[in-house]
């Protein structure tokens, strides 16, 4: 059988929202696939549109600004 | 904090009461329980769960919901199968941490308290009693609650909006509104419960985002958008969402039974029965105090009005009738969000007010070792990989993930821990920095969010700076969203410590500096709220300048007459005036002018011109209270005639028994004049209210005066209802006009004639007036200097937005800077006090500090890349970076770190680098990412 494709996900959450929204998704038990990799950061506002393209050219597949 | 607790009794007076408590079990150790939820998983017994209002099951071992204070479990007694039968246990024998405590009994504590504050909350009205919407009958009828339930991803259905009868996707709601609420007829609940309009406004516009092509419908008498925003938010739904909006009276609600569809009879506003079938239909259901709350009050001494709300005054909105003891939220009169965190705060300023002698006499400080200088070592991290018990050893592999991570670069140390928070571990862990000479440190267990602080403080206790510290959310984010797929959350757990490692290794020790704070005050504005906050900071010992343009206090406040309960307003402010200008910690400062200011919180300095001189004023904090004013209207023969008057005039006129009042036999009340029109769309609050005590006092004057209120919508919201009722009881008339047809006014031979459509009768009336009154609006200068100089921002009515509409109303994102007023948003006179104490009361925790501990992780500007060209400052939202002349004719971004938040805007905007986040520089983040995608 051959491998279904799993994007790579690259997360920047915010610290106040989503970041706390993606533990509460934990705390509430919700399954999801564990193609997504959250990297914490203090604001969204932080991300620099650099931060996006650096992480599609290292290999993302799709790349998630949440704040 | 004491949970399962109910309040016996409390004893002794203001500034020294003893309040004793009864505390029921919770059967589990807050101390040992870690809210892995193995106990519920494995508890037998099933019940009915609270929360999700009866829509879905609970353990008898649970957390009432996900975000519960503390996260720890707790048996519930009464559906417990070992206490009901005497056997079972499985929540002992499976938890990990040996928390459960079969044992443990009710017991009884007392406290001393100097102060005691109400705030135990409303429950929502029970429609069972009311048949005609059948809420007992059809599952498809629900309360607005309950509709909260089925919207939320923690909800019965996990947020899949369907329909309690069959699981179907419902295609038609609607909502009718006033459920328990302005209804003496078949119940006694006279007041409105002011947030219903909102919340079924929210309701339908969600529900619509949960299921495109969803038709809403919200049945209403008056639809009470009042507070900041929310006319906006209204307009949205109904133009832009499509929610539709039904002028009616519901006749009745009947379910067919085959469908389970509810078919929907109602009075149009022209009187014509009409029936529509919906799939669901939701209840707007009111808010009440509890009973348990209303035996309590007769116990606690504190008094109740015939609502069973506690009684309060105006110009103290958060006394109860015992002095020592305030109130706060819907108990005090049903209220949003917003008003009841502001009133908590108010309250926490009466409490202040009375414990400020004894501030700070029971704190205690921790002291810390020094700290290790470990500058000039290369990074030795310890990676301490946890297990939570099962939570996350039962998911990931963690001897794999532990052996993964010792081959990384610069881990000395790699530990696998089964609890990693408890006290013996980290006593350990202390040992163990100390011992292996670790100079960062990793912790891949739960979330930083809850935890982080608690081992930062673990590594202050082993010398090391608490910013060498990284956690990796291998639970939260790991273990506990994939817990089928044992071998990739692994793998995922691999990725997260090293992602975690690799940032480790880029830490930085950060300092901690301390700023002094100058704890004296400034208010900006004189009138009622700016005097009330200059009492509520100079009664805590801390003196305060206040400030105001006129050469008089009271502001708009002057000019008034009587409060909604019938306070006086001129003696009232009079007291208050004479009680300011007269107290030792107070300075007043009329005709003051700011004309420059800088500085941060703790250490403001400003430039007032007064009296021709020019003083420099140092002070800790602001408090920006600067008013509004009416709006002079343009239409309806204002100006024109002398009897065309604003509620500004109207009540001047009263003052001074102006015969074109004491003599008008017809007085006609033309409200929202410059409100709720295209060009100013927000709700101006308090003029349905003004209207209405007006026109209850020309009846009182002489009931044979003729008096029409010509209204959009009557927004007497929350206990102002009363007087709503009692002026139709009283003869006033109320015509209602759409604004595509507004009433016209014109003079004829002394008398003005106000034209208007009735609605119901359907025809065009003719008011012969002696009088017309304009509910005009209130409104704020388009410019405002103290906005650019203290980089503020405005919304666009021009009003000042505080930090957070719910959760910080009465502060500016920039720390040390309040609000409160009129400058806020339009509001009577009770809700102004209550903002200002509330703003004295955040102030307070500010100036009662000595110095200000200023965070670590704050942006820094490297000097030698900044040009100077201000794209920082621009982008800073706290006005915490800025652009200094350095040297003549040189430049340099410049950062106070006291009020930078660390949220990197400014590193974003920045075009040569020069900016950036201290641990989270670009190059630190992006070797995380390539460490995510290796």
């Amino acid at each position: 059988m051959s491998e279904e494709f799993s994007p790579n996900i690259i997360a920047f959450a915010c610290n106040w929202c989503a970041y706390a929204a993606a533990d509460l998704a934990g705390v509430s038990r919700f399954q999801y696939p564990p193609n997504l990799r959250i990297i914490r950061v203090m604001c969204s506002g932080q991300v620099n549109p650099n931060f996006i393209l650096k992480s599609l050219e290292e290999g993302a597949d799709g790349v998630l600004v949440a704040g | 904090m004491h949970t399962l607790a109910d309040v016996n009794s409390v004893q002794g007076e203001a500034g020294d009461f003893q309040v004793t408590l009864n505390k029921r079990p919770r059967y589990v150790d807050p101390d040992k329980c870690i809210a892995c939820g193995t106990c519920a998983e494995k508890c037998p017994a099933k019940m009915v769960d609270e929360f999700n209002e009866g829509l879905s099951k609970r353990k008898a071992i649970y957390v009432p919901y996900a975000q519960a204070v503390p996260l720890k479990y707790a048996i519930d007694a009464d559906h417990c199968i070992y206490f009901k039968k005497g056997k079972c246990r499985a929540c002992e024998k499976y938890c990990p941490t040996e928390a459960i405590d079969f044992g443990d009994t009710e017991r009884e504590v007392t406290l001393n308290a100097g102060a005691v504050i109400l705030a135990a909350g409303f429950q929502t009205f029970d429609p069972s009693s009311l048949d005609l919407y059948q809420y007992d009958q059809s599952p498809n009828v629900v309360t607005g609650m309950e509709f909260e339930r089925l919207l939320s991803a923690n909800g019965p259905y996990q947020g899949h909006l369907i329909r309690p009868s069959d699981h179907e996707e419902p295609k038609k709601i609607a909502w009718l509104q006033c459920v328990g609420s302005r209804d003496i007829n078949r119940c006694q609940r006279p007041y409105c419960s002011a947030v219903c309009c909102m919340y079924a406004v929210k309701e339908a516009v969600v529900a619509k985002e949960h299921t495109p092509g969803l038709d809403t419908a919200i049945f209403y008498m008056d639809i009470r958008t009042y507070g900041k925003d929310f006319e906006k938010y209204y307009d949205r739904a109904r133009e832009e969402e499509g929610v539709r909006f039904v002028r009616s009276r519901i006749h009745s609600v009947l379910e067919d039974p085959e469908t389970r569809n509810l078919h929907l009879s109602y009075f149009t506003e022209n009187g014509e029965l009409q029936t529509e079938e919906f799939d669901m239909v939701v209840l707007s259901v009111g808010m009440e105090t509890t009973p348990e709350f209303q035996r309590l009050s007769q116990d606690l001494g504190v008094e109740l009005d015939t609502e069973q709300l506690v009684s309060t005054r105006d110009f103290t909105p958060v006394q109860t009738s015992r002095p020592g003891v305030f109130v706060c939220g819907a108990l005090q009169e049903p209220k949003d969000i917003p008003t009841s965190v502001m009133e908590a705060s108010a309250a926490a300023c009466g409490a202040e007010v009375e414990l400020s002698r004894a501030r700070g006499t029971q704190a205690q400080s921790k002291v810390f070792p020094q700290e290790r200088d470990v500058s000039s070592e290369p990074p030795r991290i310890g990676v301490f990989v946890c297990n939570c018990g099962v939570n996350i050893g039962g998911i990931v592999d963690v001897p794999q993930v532990a052996e993964y991570v010792r081959n990384l670069p610069h881990v000395a140390y790699v530990q696998e821990n089964l609890f990693s928070c408890s006290q013996d571990t980290q006593d350990q862990m202390k040992q163990i920095i100390m011992e292996k000479g670790l100079n960062r440190v990793v912790v891949a267990a739960c979330t930083p969010r809850t935890h982080e602080a608690l081992f930062q403080e673990t590594l202050l206790d082993a010398g090391l700076n608490k910013y060498l510290f990284e956690m990796a959310n291998i639970r939260n984010q790991c273990s506990w969203v994939h817990s089928k797929e044992k071998d990739r959350a692994t793998d995922k757990a691999k990725d997260l410590v090293q992602m975690a490692v690799t940032r480790a290794r880029n830490l930085q020790p950060l300092p901690q500096p301390t700023v002094p704070v100058d704890n004296r005050a400034l208010v900006i504005g004189g009138g009622a709220a700016g005097m009330t906050a200059a009492l509520g900071l100079a009664e805590q010992g801390f003196y305060t300048y206040l400030l105001e343009k006129q050469d008089r206090l009271g502001g708009n406040a002057g000019f008034l007459t009587s409060t909604r309960q019938g306070e006086a307003i001129p003696q009232r402010v009079e007291a208050m005036s004479q009680q300011v200008q007269s107290h030792g910690m107070i300075e007043v400062l009329t005709q003051a002018e700011i004309s420059e200011a800088s500085g941060f919180v703790g250490n403001f300095q400003t430039r007032v011109s007064h009296g021709g001189q020019e003083r420099d004023l140092e002070h800790g904090v602001i408090i920006i209270s600067v008013g509004a004013s009416e709006h002079t209207p343009q239409e309806y023969e204002y100006g024109q005639s002398d009897r065309v008057l604003t509620h500004l005039e109207l009540d001047r006129a009263f003052a001074e028994s102006d015969t074109r009042v004491t003599q008008a036999r017809s007085v006609t009340f033309v409200q929202c004049v410059g409100s709720r029109e295209p060009d100013r769309p927000y709700c101006s609050k308090v003029c349905c209210t003004h209207s209405i005590k007006a026109a209850l006092r020309f009846k009182e004057m002489n009931p044979e005066t003729q008096v029409y209120v010509l209204y959009r919508d009557i927004r007497t919201y929350g206990q102002r209802e009363d007087l709503y009722h009692e002026a139709r009881r009283k003869g006033v008339v109320f015509i209602r006009f759409d604004l595509e047809n507004k009433p016209t006014v014109e003079q004829s031979e002394g008398k003005l004639d106000v034209r208007v459509r009735d609605h119901i009768l359907q025809r065009e009336l003719i008011l012969e007036s002696d009088l017309v009154v304009l509910a005009s609006a209130i409104a704020r200068p388009s410019e405002e200097p103290l906005a650019q100089m203290y980089k503020l921002p405005v919304n666009e009515d021009n009003f000042f937005m505080e930090a957070h509409a719910k959760l910080r109303p009465v502060e500016f994102a920039t720390d040390g800077i309040f609000l409160a007023g009129l400058a806020h948003y339009p509001k009577p006179i009770e809700e102004s006090i209550a903002q200002a104490q509330a703003a004295a009361s955040r102030a307070a925790t500010v100036l009662c500090r000595e110095q200000y501990t200023v965070e670590g992780l704050v942006s820094r500007v490297d000097e030698a890349l900044c040009r100077g060209c201000g794209e920082c400052e621009q982008a800073c939202p706290y006005n915490a970076i800025a652009v200094e002349e350095v040297e003549p004719g040189q430049y340099r971004a410049r950062v106070r770190a006291a009020m930078c938040k660390g949220c990197g805007a400014c590193a974003v905007a920045c075009p040569t680098g020069a900016a950036s986040v201290y641990n989270f520089e670009e190059q630190t983040i992006l070797n995380m990412m390539q460490a995510a995608l290796n």
